[in-house]
């Protein structure tokens, strides 16, 4: 059972070290993500949202959605530990 | 149970002093942080995260609980469930106000600044939100983890 899940590992991260081959090269300028959304924020970022930090503007703005997950993810985190761990006040003593 | 006046490594004079002396400064910073996340590197959750630090390290100095003096269990819940529910709630508010869930320039409606002065201000509402959170998360998580969940006593 254990070399079963070690092959599926080996399997697995073979095809995702696999899949990143058609990834464009580190750094590439002419990589989608650098020909039309990066310039869209460095170019209107300050105009569209009166932030100076770019980063800022772009995790509380423009990737709203992803910040509030990350916030809702540590909060169930929290949750999730004190669901677990916290003993009732009538196992006490 | 252990002995109040035994010797505990942490337990020490100068540690507690230096603590007493930087918790204020630790809490300050973390403010900044937060608030200044619109121009220099910061943001919610790395202030949270100095700002949880203050009272994990009153609870190592002293015990856990001297730090639950400054923020009760109660508080920190409280503070956990508003930090999230603020965030929810500019992004809810925003789709009341005819805009999209979390386009923040749609509360010009509600109180005039302008939609892009909206933006940066909703940005720091949901900042505000976000760091509340984690500071609460980040102390709960080390009571819960260091006093294997009875919030009582531990490292």
């Amino acid at each position: 059972m254990k070399s079963l899940a070690l092959f599926a590992t080996l399997v697995t991260g073979a095809l995702l070290l696999f899949g990143t081959k058609d990834f464009p090269a580190w750094g590439d300028p002419q990589s989608p993500a650098s020909t039309y959304l990066s310039p869209v924020y460095i170019e209107q970022a300050v105009a569209q949202t009166h932030v100076p930090n770019i980063v800022t503007a772009v995790l509380g703005d423009y990737r709203g959605y992803d910040t509030m997950f990350e916030t809702v993810v540590i909060y169930c985190a929290g949750i999730a530990v004190l669901s677990v761990l916290s003993r009732n006040r009538e196992d006490e003593e | 149970m252990r002995d109040i006046n035994e010797h505990t490594p942490g337990e020490d004079l100068i540690i507690k002093a230096a603590v007493r002396l930087l918790v204020p400064f630790a809490q300050l910073f973390g403010l900044y942080v937060v608030v200044h996340g619109h121009y220099s590197p910061g943001g919610g959750f790395q202030g949270g995260v100095i700002l949880g630090a203050a009272f994990i390290m009153l609870a190592l100095a002293f015990d856990m609980k001297t730090s639950q003096q400054y923020m009760t269990i109660g508080v920190n819940a409280a503070f956990n469930n508003l930090g999230a529910a603020i965030f929810v709630g500019v992004g809810v508010l925003c789709a009341l106000f005819g805009g999209l869930f979390l386009d923040y320039s749609a509360l010009d409606k509600l109180i005039p600044l302008g939609p892009v002065e909206w933006r940066s201000f909703g940005i720091f509402l949901v900042e505000v939100g976000v760091g509340f959170t984690v500071m609460s998360i980040m102390v709960l998580l080390y009571w819960n983890l260091s006093s294997a969940g009875s919030m009582k006593e531990g490292l």
